[in-house]
C-alpha cells in the first residue's frame, strides 16, 4: 500500500501578523512555520494505517525553500520520503492552480491512497484534497476521523454536523481529507530526526511539471477584520478587571 | 448564459435556513448584475422541497431529479450539476457553506476549470467577494477572472434571511443522465456517536475554554470558575481533540450551538468554526493574552491578560460578590 500524504507549511498559529507593503499577503521575515494541523492528523492516520498493513508513505509539499524544514519534520515523524515542489508563487495560485501543482506531482507516484488535511490554517479554502480527488479521477471522501481497511477497498467515518457521523465504503485507489482529532499525534523521536537526515527528498519545480497558472479566483488585497460588535475592554490588574466584569455582569447583564 | 443561480441543501426534508442565507446572497448579486436568480434542488422526490423553494422570489426553481440522488454522494451531485451547469451556463452559482457543500462544490468548480470562492462573509461592488483569512485575523477581498461561471459558498449567518420577500415562481425538472457505476462511494446511514448527556443548548451561562489553557492539568481553574459561577463547562474543538474534555462539551460548527445569557471565552482566540456555534450568544466576554485574537471581534467585554491570572481572580469576585448577596 503506497500512501501519498499533501502536508502544508503554515505560519506557526500564534505569529503575530502583519500586513506586507503589497496589501496582498502577511509580512514572513521573521515568521515562525509549522506543519498545518490537520495536515499533521493526516500524516498520522497514514503512518497508523502503513504501520498496521505495510507500505510506504510518501510527503508531498508544495513551496519555496523554507518548506524543507517541515518535510524534514514528517519524515522524523516517520514518513520514508518526500517529494518538494519547489515554487514561490504559490499564493498567487488559486486552489485549483495549487492542486494541479500537488496533483502533477502526485500522478508519478501512482499511489493507493492520497490523504491531506481538511483545511490550511493559513488561506482556510479546505478544498485540496477535494479538487486532487478531481484532478487524479479518484472517489473521495471528506473529513474524516478513522479509516479502515476493508474487503474491497476502505472504510471510512466522516463528520457530519452538529455531532453526527456517517461511514462510507470507498474502492482503492482513492483520496481523502483528514479533520483533526481522530488520533493522537505522535513527536519525533531524536533517532527519527537523525534518520530523517538521510531520507530521499525528491525536487521538483513548477515548470518541470508544466502546470498552467492562470488563476481563474485571485486575492486583491487582505485587511485586517472589521469588528462586528464594540467591545469594552476592561483594563488594569487581573483583580480590577476581574471586579469591573463582576459589576457588568451584576448591573449591565443582570446574571450574578 | 446568465442568472445567479442558488443550489439550495434539504435538512430533515426542508430547506436548511443557512440556504436561505445563500438566497440572500444571490439575491444581493442578481441586484448588483441586473440578472436574475434561480434555485436549485437535487433529490430523487424534490416536489415539497421545489415548492418551498417557489415561495421565497425566486424567477424559476429546478429540479434536478434522479433515483440516483436519493443519498447524497460527491459523485452523483457533481455529475448531475456538471450536466445541468454545462446546458445553462450561470454567470454565478452559490452555495451554502456546508460540510455537503465542501464536499463535493470544490470538484464541480474543478471540473468546470474553476475555482470555488469558499465561506465568503460578504459581497461589494464589481463583484468583490471578502472571505477569512489566517483562523479569522484577517480577511481577504477575491475577484473573479475570465469567462466562465463563478462558484461562491456563502457563510453560515453572514447573510440575514430573516426578511426575505415571497412571491411564487414556476418550476421546471431537469433530469441528469446517471449510471450507478458512476457513483463510486457507498455512504451509510448517519449515527450520533453516543447519547448526549450535556445539553449545552439550554445552559444560561457557559464558560468555556480553549488551547490557552494548555494542559489538561490546568483544567480545575475553569472548573472553578464555571462551578461559582453555576455555569457549564464547556470548550472548543483542540480541547476535546486532545481528549481534556468530552466531545459532548464541544462548541462549534462541529459540536453544539449555543445561546447563553453569557459566554465566557477562555483562551479561545476564535477561528470562525467556534464563533459559528456561539456567537448568537446574548453577551460574549473574552479573556485572552492576545489583543489581536478574533474573538474580541465578537465580544461585548474583553480582558486583555494571562488566563492564570484573570480567571482566579475573577472566580474570587464573583465568590465574593454572592456572598454579599
Amino acid at each position: 500500500m503506497k500512501i501519498v500524504v499533501a502536508i502544508k507549511q503554515v505560519p506557526e498559529r500564534d505569529a503575530q501578523v502583519r500586513i506586507d507593503s503589497t496589501g496582498k499577503w502577511i509580512e514572513e521575515t521573521d515568521l515562525q512555520w509549522a506543519l498545518n494541523e490537520s495536515d499533521a492528523y493526516a500524516l498520522e492516520e497514514a503512518l497508523q494505517f502503513k504501520e498496521q498493513h505495510g507500505g510506504e508513505v510518501v510527503v508531498v509539499s508544495a513551496g519555496p525553500e523554507r518548506v524543507g524544514s517541515t518535510i524534514r519534520e514528517a519524515l522524523a515523524k516517520g514518513a520514508d520520503r518526500a517529494i518538494h515542489t519547489d515554487c514561490n508563487d504559490l499564493g498567487e495560485r488559486d486552489a485549483l492552480g495549487v492542486a494541479r501543482l500537488l496533483a502533477a506531482a502526485i500522478r508519478t507516484e501512482q499511489p493507493d491512497l492520497v490523504l491531506t488535511g481538511l483545511q490550511s490554517d493559513d488561506l482556510g479554502y479546505g478544498q485540496t484534497g477535494v479538487i486532487l480527488a478531481e484532478l487524479l479521477g479518484l472517489p473521495h471522501a471528506s473529513l474524516i476521523l478513522h479509516v479502515e481497511k476493508s474487503e474491497e477497498g476502505i472504510t471510512v467515518r466522516r463528520e457530519l454536523e452538529e455531532g453526527w457521523f456517517q461511514n462510507i465504503e470507498l474502492p482503492l485507489p482513492a483520496a481523502l481529507t483528514i479533520q483533526s482529532g481522530g488520533n493522537k499525534l505522535r513527536y519525533a523521536t531524536l533517532m527519527g530526526i537523525k534518520r530523517a537526515k538521510t531520507k530521499d527528498v525528491r525536487r521538483l519545480t513548477a515548470a518541470e511539471l508544466a502546470v498552467a497558472d492562470e488563476p481563474a479566483v485571485t486575492l486583491e488585497r487582505i485587511a485586517m477584520p472589521q469588528k462586528q460588535k464594540s467591545t469594552q475592554i476592561l483594563s488594569g490588574t487581573p483583580q480590577e478587571a476581574a471586579a469591573a466584569l463582576v459589576e457588568k455582569l451584576k448591573f449591565e447583564v443582570r446574571v450574578l | 448564459m446568465s442568472g445567479v443561480w442558488v443550489i439550495l441543501e434539504a435538512r430533515d426534508s426542508r430547506i436548511g435556513r443557512i440556504s436561505w442565507e445563500a438566497v440572500v446572497a444571490g439575491q444581493q448579486l442578481g441586484a448588483m448584475l441586473g440578472q436574475p436568480v434561480y434555485g436549485v434542488v437535487l433529490g430523487a422526490n424534490t416536489e415539497s422541497l421545489a415548492a418551498e423553494a417557489a415561495t421565497r422570489s425566486l424567477g424559476r426553481v429546478l429540479r434536478v431529479e434522479h433515483p440516483l440522488l436519493e443519498n447524497y454522494t460527491s459523485d452523483g451531485y457533481t455529475h448531475a450539476l456538471e450536466q445541468l451547469l454545462r446546458v445553462e451556463e450561470p454567470d454565478y452559482v452559490v452555495f451554502p457553506h456546508t460540510y455537503q457543500v465542501r464536499d463535493f462544490a470544490p470538484a464541480l468548480a474543478a471540473r468546470l476549470g474553476q475555482t470555488l470562492i469558499g465561506d465568503v462573509t460578504s459581497i461589494a461592488a464589481g463583484p468583490a467577494f471578502t472571505r477569512q483569512l489566517m483562523q479569522g485575523r484577517l480577511t481577504g477581498t477575491y475577484r473573479h477572472h475570465g469567462h466562465g461561471t463563478c462558484f461562491l459558498s456563502v457563510q453560515s449567518g453572514a447573510f440575514r434571511a430573516d426578511a426575505m420577500e415571497s412571491d411564487a415562481a414556476s418550476i421546471e425538472t431537469f433530469v441528469p443522465t446517471l449510471e450507478a457505476t458512476q457513483i463510486r462511494t457507498r455512504p451509510s446511514a448517519p449515527f450520533r456517536a453516543s447519547a448526549q448527556t450535556v445539553d449545552l443548548g439550554s445552559a444560561s451561562l457557559i464558560v468555556s475554554v480553549g488551547r490557552g489553557i494548555k494542559g489538561a492539568e490546568n483544567l480545575p481553574l475553569v472548573q472553578e470558575l464555571a462551578t461559582v459561577l453555576g455555569a457549564e463547562l464547556a470548550a472548543s474543538r483542540p480541547i476535546c481533540d486532545n481528549g481534556w474534555l468530552p466531545m459532548e462539551r464541544q462548541v462549534g460548527s462541529s459540536g453544539q450551538t449555543v445561546a447563553p445569557k453569557v459566554y465566557i471565552a477562555v483562551g479561545i482566540s476564535g477561528a470562525i468554526q467556534h464563533l459559528v456555534g456561539m456567537k448568537g450568544s446574548q453577551c460574549i466576554v473574552a479573556i485572552n493574552k492576545d489583543p489581536e485574537a478574533p474573538i474580541f471581534e465578537v465580544a461585548d467585554y474583553g480582558i486583555v491578560g494571562d488566563l492564570f491570572e484573570v480567571v482566579p481572580a475573577l472566580a474570587a469576585a464573583v465568590k465574593a460578590s454572592k456572598q454579599q448577596g
